[in-house]
Parts: structure tokens; sequence; C-alpha cells
């Protein structure tokens, strides 16, 4: 048992089953991330924890306690949402103080809490503004200093950086893992960009069409994708997904591709076990960055197959190089050093960080 | 809009927008008439009027018609003038306007925030109140009003016209409400405020332009009634318009048109001045930031 434990949960509209048995536990002081794609459930299984939304079936429990039919402000939870939802009418201090007069606070207390928060966040010149006269960003604090003030069990947060820009958005991610590490609440946060998912959270739940796809640390989601789904969902660019067949050779397995020109050309796995499948056509995932140039490769690696191919495109993006080149018919990108001397229509050799490798199963889309 | 009419602006030339300012500047003149009328004669003595001087200024001026209007013509059996009547109208207006406005504001909220089912059927029933024509419940109406004990009070006609006026402040609110952000709601729900307090401290403040437009429709419809007013107020406590009328149609002795006029205009004033005062909050955008674009 966890400290936010979410048993078998499901919801449905009427007929409808958005969500279904979602099994979540997480620790106090956990940083979860739900990702996946629109439409995939996050907001509605993050409007359960918080009681905006009822539970079909199954039980939302905080440290221990039930909280199926509790009412959102009897929780100690604290939401940001996505367009922060502060009230038009009040100042800044008003707006975060409101929760503490709701929950009858008395006022010298309640100005204590404002100004520690305020400082916090550097917004103390704010506080007499109206949510209108204020930026993006000064509008995204005061939600934050919103839910901090009232110094909550679990923190939720719904898409809280998807309207700002780039930039902005990049500094808050900072910031908010900054505040993670300073106050240690639990937080559930939810978000569609995967990179927002990496660098935040301590376990990640990758979510699409209503199911947990996986639930793990952003490592092991990274490294170790449960399935197909999963595998291209996170990492930009994504994962290459290459149609090859497991045969065996020398008593090991090995991966056998189609290259440019008719030519084949067989990677070995790391994993003996895989010797197993030999003679299956499966997919093989290899991400961008454990398929480089020869020089590029990782050191650490035990096991690096050479290739030749043909090179299509290539991309220079300043720090690395994206190379494009076909592979069992399909277009996998490599990722190689900014500097390599790589044209297209040439022949180069890529470096595939066998390590890495992951191996799929084509029909079900689960891992092998 | 603007851009358009300013389009349209530069592409004529200047002899025909002199000509548009001509015709316009004539219709405008046309629909202030009646009211020019009615201002010149009520400050006219009597025999000016009939003498033929309809559309003259007068030659003598005078307040007479204005205070006979308000303090001493016969209406009914005492000449108290129209001042009563005028009360009984305030008395009548004000509540009836605060109620159904505020009721309103409650079932929008209600209806857009706090959903329940069949909430779009209710909703249509009330939009049907709209189109109810007055007639088809007069006698219902009566019924209703003798059981409770109310026929013929100022309390009855302000029961009548805060349930004719419900349907138009609750389509007014719904809709404003409709659009409000339903995530403002939910956070004051975490932060712990309840129903009323999230009506009160939340929505009401963002309110303003549209409660203006709900109290300009209800006071304007409720000032200027003249039906169940005649219908369900009798004698003494009727409201303007009948007295005015009363007045208007009282056959003894001499039409005095200028008495009439003042009257009139007299029954006229709250509404304009209702107009002049918050016709100008009408369009102001409250809301601004709530949400960021
Ligand atoms: N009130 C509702 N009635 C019926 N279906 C709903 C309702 N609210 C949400 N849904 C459905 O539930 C599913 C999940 O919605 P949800 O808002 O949780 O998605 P999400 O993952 O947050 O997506 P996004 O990233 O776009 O915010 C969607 O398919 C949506 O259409
Ligand atoms: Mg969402």
């Amino acid at each position: 048992m966890g400290f936010l434990d979410i048993k078998s949960v499901t919801k449905s509209y009427g007929p409808v089953e958005v969500l279904h048995r979602v099994d979540i536990s997480a620790e106090e002081g956990e940083f979860l991330v739900l990702v996946g794609p629109s439409g995939c459930g996050k907001s509605t299984l993050l409007n359960m924890i918080a009681g905006l939304e009822e539970i079909t079936t199954g039980e939302i429990a905080i440290k221990g306690q039930t909280m199926n039919g509790v009412h959102p402000s009897k929780r100690n939870i604290a939401m940001v949402f996505q367009s922060y939802a502060l009230y038009p009418n009040m100042t800044v201090g008003q707006n975060i103080t409101f929760g503490l007069e709701m929950h009858g606070v008395p006022k010298p207390e309640r100005e204590k809490a404002m100004s520690d928060v305020a400082s916090l966040l550097q917004i103390e010149q704010l506080l007499d503004r109206k949510p209108g006269h204020l930026s993006g960003g000064q509008r995204q604090r005061v939600a934050m200093g919103r839910a901090l003030v009232r110094n909550p069990d679990v923190f939720l947060f719904d898409e809280p950086l998807s309207n700002l820009d780039a930039k902005l958005r990049v500094d808050m991610r900072t910031e908010i893992k900054k505040l993670h590490q300073k106050l240690g609440t639990t937080i559930v946060y939810v978000t569609h960009d995967q990179i927002e998912a990496m660098t935040l959270s301590t376990r990640i739940a990758v979510m699409n069409g209503g199911y947990v796809q996986q639930l793990g640390t952003p490592k092991e989601i990274y490294d170790d994708p449960a399935n197909v789904f999963v595998a291209s969902f996170m990492g930009s660019p994504s994962m290459n997904l290459i149609p090859a067949r497991v045969v065996d050779q020398n008593g090991e397995p090995h991966a056998k591709i189609r290259l440019e020109g008719g030519k084949t050309a067989q990677l070995r796995f790391s994993d003996p076990g895989l010797a197993a499948h030999s003679g299956r056509e499966v997919l093989l995932g290899i991400r961008p960055e454990a398929i480089t140039d020869p020089e590029g490769a990782d050191r650490k690696s035990g096991n690096i197959q050479t290739l030749h191919n043909v090179v299509d495109v290539t991309e220079p993006a300043g720090s690395d190089t994206f190379v494009t080149t076909t592979i069992s018919g399909k277009t996998c990108i490599a990722r190689m050093r900014a500097d390599t001397d790589v044209r297209a229509g040439a022949e180069v050799a890529f470096a595939v960080n066998m390590d890495k490798a992951v191996v799929f199963d084509p029909e079900t889309e689960k891992r092998l | 809009m603007a851009a358009a009419t300013q389009d349209s602006a530069v592409r004529t030339g200047r002899v025909t927008r002199m000509l548009i300012y001509l015709v316009l500047l004539l219709f405008a003149l046309f629909y202030m008439l009646p009211l020019y009328v009615m201002l010149v004669n009520s400050v006219k003595p009597l025999d000016e009027i009939t003498g033929g001087g309809m559309m003259s200024l007068p030659a003598q001026w005078t307040l007479e018609p204005w205070l006979k209007a308000w303090s001493t013509a016969q209406i009914g059996v005492q000449p108290t003038g129209l001042r009563p009547y005028f009360w009984n109208s305030i008395s009548m207006v004000v509540p009836a306007v605060a109620i159904s406005t505020v009721l309103g504001a409650l079932n929008g909220y209600v209806l857009t925030k706090w959903r329940f089912r069949g909430d779009t059927i209710l909703f249509g029933l009330m939009l049907f109140a709209c189109f109810i024509p007055f007639q088809i419940v007069l006698i219902p109406m009566a019924a209703v009003l003798g059981t409770l004990g109310l026929a013929g009070s100022t309390a009855g006609l302000v029961l009548v016209h805060v349930v004719y006026g419900v349907g138009f402040t609750t389509l007014y609110f719904r809709n404003y409400y409709a659009v409000f952000p339903t995530e403002l709601v939910r956070a004051a729900q975490i932060d712990g405020a309840g129903f009323f307090q999230i009506f009160w401290r939340i929505l009401l403040p963002s309110s303003g332009p549209i409660a203006v437009v709900s109290v300009i429709w209800q006071f304007t419809n409720i000032w200027n009634d003249f039906l169940f007013g005649a219908s369900f107020a009798s004698g003494d406590g009727a409201p303007m318009t009948v007295a005015l009328n009363n007045l208007v149609q009282s056959s003894t002795g001499v039409k005095e048109y200028n008495v009439h006029f003042a009257g009139a205009i007299l029954a006229a004033l709250p509404t304009l001045l209702v107009y002049i005062v918050a016709g100008r909050y009408f369009v102001r955008g409250l809301m601004a930031g709530s949400v960021k674009g």
C-alpha cells in the first residue's frame, strides 16, 4: 500500500467506459507523471483523484484512507489547472488565500502563509494585481502559489505548462522540478509531452485508450518499453521499428534485416534468450541514438554491430545530425555527431548498439 | 465589423456619404418628432394646443401641466395625480426585477455548473415560458392569485412578473454562464467553497454585464406592462401605466392634452433613465484575463 493508491479504478460515461481498471500506487514524495495522447483519459483520472469526477468502480485512497465520496476540499489535495483558473475578480493575494479563507484559517495566518508562498515563488510584487493584468508565466506562478499555500498531501497538475511558449515552458519545468525537490510533496502531473514526462518524473504511467500501458521509472519506460505504443510514444525522434527475422547463427540469435540493393545484414542480439524465438518475424526496436557513426558509438556497450547502407537524407540539427536510411523497407533515423561527414546517396557505416535493442511481436505489439 | 464599415466608407464617394448622412438625419428627426410634440405641448397652456399650434413652441411657458399630472389630476375617485400610482409601480418593479434577476442567475448557475439529468429539458420548458402570450395565462393566474390571497395586491403583481420574467432571466444567465470557465468552479470547489459561496464570490462578481441586461430588460417590461396591471391590480393599487390610461380616458370635462402629455412623459421617464444610466455598462467585458488566451 502506497501513499496514493488507485485500485482497479474504472470510469464510464453512460455506457462508454473511458478508463479501464487502472492500478497505480505512488509512494510519498513521488513525482508521478500521467502521459499519453489526447483523449486517453489522463485528465479524467486526475479529476477522479481530485474528487471532481465520480469513480465508477474501484477505489482511490490517500494515506490509506479511501477517498471515494469525499468532497474535493476535504481530500487535502491542491490542483493546478491547464487554464490556471484564477478568479478574475480577485487580486493575486486574494486568489492565493481564498482556499485558506474557505477553510476558516484566521486572517493573520493567511497573510503569513501568503507572504511565505509569494517569496518562494517570487511574486511579491504582483500580490495586488488582478489576474487579467499578468503575463502567462506570472499566472502560472500564481496558480502554483494557490496550490502551495494549502500545504496539501498531494499536488495535482493538469498540463500546467501547455499554454506557455517554448522557452518559458522549459524554465517553468525546471522550476517545478526544483520545487518538488525542495518540498518533497507527492505530485501527480498530467502531460501529453513525453519530454516533460521524462525530465520531471520519478515514475511515469504511459496511458493510451483508457489503459495504463506501462508504469515505471523514466529509465524503465525509455529503455524497456512494454509494447510498441510505449516505445514509439516516448522519445523524440521516436524509436525505429524495423521488421526483422530472428535467425540462429553459431548458436547465437541474430536479427536478419534487409538493406538497400537486395543485401541483408545480421545483427547479433545481446540477449541470448531470444534464441527461443528463432525463425520468427519480429519488430526490432532501436532508438535513433543507438544507431551512430562508428566513431560516435557508445564505448561502454558490449555489442556494437556495424552495417553499411545508403543514406537517404541528412538533417543537421546543430548538436547532432539526423541521418535517414531505409532498412527492411522502413525509414530509420540514426543520430550521428554534428561533424560527421555524411552525404545523401553515399553508402556509410552505421554502428548499431545492440545492447539497447528491444524486440516486439508484430501481431500483439508486446515485448518479446 | 468596424473594419468593414470603414472599408466601405473609404470606397464611397463624398457626395454619396453626404446623402447617406442627410437621410439618416431625416430619419432621426422623424423618430424624435413624437418626443418633441410631447415635450413642447406639455409646457403649454391648453388653449395654445386647442388653438391649433401642435408643432409650434409655446408662446407662454408653464410647468402647470406637469404639476397637475403629478399631484392633482383626477384619476379614479380622488384628485391625486399620478404620484401614488408612480410609487405603486416602483414598489412593484423593484422587487419584481430584483427577485427575477436573482432567480435567473441562480437558475443559470445550476443549469450550467451543476448539471443534472434532465437539465436541458427543464431549460427548454423554461424557455417555453418566454413564448407564452400574456393573454393565455390571465385567467389561470387570476385563480392562482385568488387562492394565494394575493388578488389585487402589489405582492400579487410582483409574483406574476417574477413568474413571467424568470424564463427570460434564466435564458440570459444560462447563456452567459455556459461560457464561464468551469475550471474556475472546480478550483473553488477544491478551495472549499460551497454552492452559494461559489455563486456569490466567483460567479456573481463577473456577472455585471449580463445582470445589467437582465435588469434593463425586466425593468422596461414590467414598468411598461399594462395588461397584468389592469387585470390584477384594482383602483388605488394600479400601476403607473393603468393610471395614465385612466387619466387620458377620463371622460369628465375637457381633455387636458397638456396634462396628458406631461403624464405620459412621467410614465416613460424611469425606463429612459435606466437606459441612460445602465446602458453603457452593457458591453463591459469583465471576464478579461480569467482564462489565459
Ligand atoms: N463528460 C463526458 N462525457 C462523455 N465522455 C467524456 C466526458 N469527459 C470526457 N470524456 C471522454 O473521456 C475520454 C478521456 O478524456 P480526458 O479529458 O480524460 O482526456 P485527456 O487524456 O485529458 O486528453 P487531453 O490531453 O486532450 O486533455 C475522452 O475520450 C473524452 O471524449
Ligand atoms: Mg486533459
